[in-house]
């Protein structure tokens, strides 16, 4: 066990929180002991003192090394199911039906990891949309980890990874074996672009997307900072556009300007419109072109509108 | 209660397969080879799933999975294989004999709960981890 002195932990919570907004808590000692060997065996040192003189000291390398450390990467293909299948049997559709004059799609994963979430949209649209292969697509990947982004942008995944969650056959179909690893295929990896960002951080000018994931990552936050991310997200959402959060996760109370949408199971999130409350927008009004259920899924039916 | 039939020459991985299985809240029963299975599904009743391995005694994996879809009755029953044959033409070959899902070994036991996810088998007591980017 890592020994560490409250006045280290208080300055490594405080340098996290400054950092990231993430609020590490004091039950979350363990991290330290699992996650720090590395950066330290890097300042040459058992000692997290010595760690926390050299970041008073300044070192922005470390910096970036340390946060990496202590943040969380666990990710999965089509992670959570529910929200997939919503996304392929009513929000893709009415997106694609909507834009198909513009030809143009834009979708952020705004919480990236190593990319298992915005390849996984990736392969979808290609297998289950193909008309929007000739499109302006803008698959968009974002997370504040520089390790994970690199990551995330080789489309390389280990068997371990691989197994988490990715259906048998879009393995056959989309990745190639490279030694112990597999490769997402070019065609795919080529739509997708990933770049680090802090969401707690002024962002540089960014478009607005049709849909944004920013799933499971609030609930580490403070509630400042939850609000202060759910309204810059809210601002870069398009008329009609979709923001999808963690099950676990609600605007409510935090920011106003959104309502929530279900369907098959999962919780979508719209902006407001005019007139909303008196005649109701219906959920999923352009969901004519309903995608066949995969065999089994188990997921439910389209079932309207709730406050969010 | 959802029904697992574990098919693996090998007893260690079998347990191993039963823990995670029977902590998901499945019923599992086991096969030491692809003889045993038929003779296990025949006997019924017929399992929900059947987990697997491909290089076995007597009967493959591959021959048992071939075998199990020659029957029109238990075409119901979704097959993963769980295997450490993790090249492409495998997977291809095992998916065109039949098999539904396709594990490589080795696994986490969240790698088993998603897979049963994927073949519409929603384990009671699945547990999903943490989160989907970056976070403490």
């Amino acid at each position: 066990m890592i020994a560490t002195t409250d006045a280290d932990f208080r300055f490594l919570q405080q340098f996290l929180y400054e950092r990231s907004a993430i609020v590490l808590g004091e039950d979350k000692h363990y991290l330290l002991d699992s996650r720090l060997p590395p950066v330290l065996r890097r300042v040459g040192s058992e000692s997290v003192s010595d760690l926390v003189r050299a970041l008073r000291r300044g070192d922005p390398s470390l910096e970036t090394a340390v946060v990496d450390a202590l943040t969380t990467n666990e990710t999965s293909w089509f992670r959570d199911g529910a929200p997939f299948e919503a996304l392929r049997r009513h929000v893709l559709p009415e997106l694609v039906a909507e834009n198909s004059l513009r030809r143009c799609l834009s979708i952020w994963s705004a919480a990236a990891s190593t990319g298992q979430e915005l390849y996984s949209i990736a392969m979808l649209l290609d297998a289950e949309f193909p008309e929007v292969a000739s499109w302006r697509l803008d698959l968009h990947g974002t997370d504040l980890s520089t390790e994970v982004i690199e990551r995330a942008r080789t489309g390389r995944f280990s068997a371990l990874e691989i197994n988490r969650g990715l259906p048998a056959p879009f393995l056959v179909r989309y990745f190639r074996r490279e030694g112990a690893h597999y490769v997402i295929a070019d065609s795919l990896r080529s739509r997708v672009r990933f770049e680090q960002l802090n969401l707690v951080k002024p962002w540089p000018p960014r478009q607005d997307y049709d849909l944004i994931l920013l799933r499971n990552v609030l609930i580490y936050f403070d509630e400042p900072a939850r609000r202060r991310v759910l309204a810059a997200v809210r601002d870069h959402l398009r008329p009609n556009g979709y923001l999808v959060l963690g099950t676990a996760e609600t605007p409510r109370g935090l920011v106003g300007g959104l309502v929530a949408v279900s369907a098959a199971g999962a919780t979508f999130f719209r902006l407001e419109q005019a007139g909303d409350a008196a005649s109701g927008r219906p959920a999923f009004a352009q969901a004519g072109a309903e995608r066949a259920m995969p065999a089994g899924s188990g997921a439910g039916e389209a079932s309207g509108k709730e406050e969010g | 209660m959802t029904h697992a039939l574990v098919v693996d020459d090998s007893r260690a991985m079998r347990s191993l397969l039963r823990q995670v299985l029977e902590r998901l809240g499945l019923e599992v029963s086991e096969a030491g080879d692809g003889r045993a299975a038929i003779a296990a599904i025949s006997a019924g009743p017929l399992p929900d799933v059947t987990l697997v391995d491909w290089h076995m005694p007597v009967m493959d994996g591959l021959e048992l999975v071939t075998e199990i879809r020659r029957h029109k009755e238990w075409r119901r029953m979704a097959i993963m294989m769980v295997t450490t044959e993790a090249e492409h033409e495998s997977m291809v070959r095992a998916l065109l004999a039949g098999a539904n899902e396709y594990l490589i070994k080795p696994f986490t036991p969240d790698a088993v709960i998603e897979k049963l996810c994927i073949l519409g088998l929603e384990p009671g007591a699945r547990q999903t981890t943490a989160n989907g980017g970056s976070a403490a």
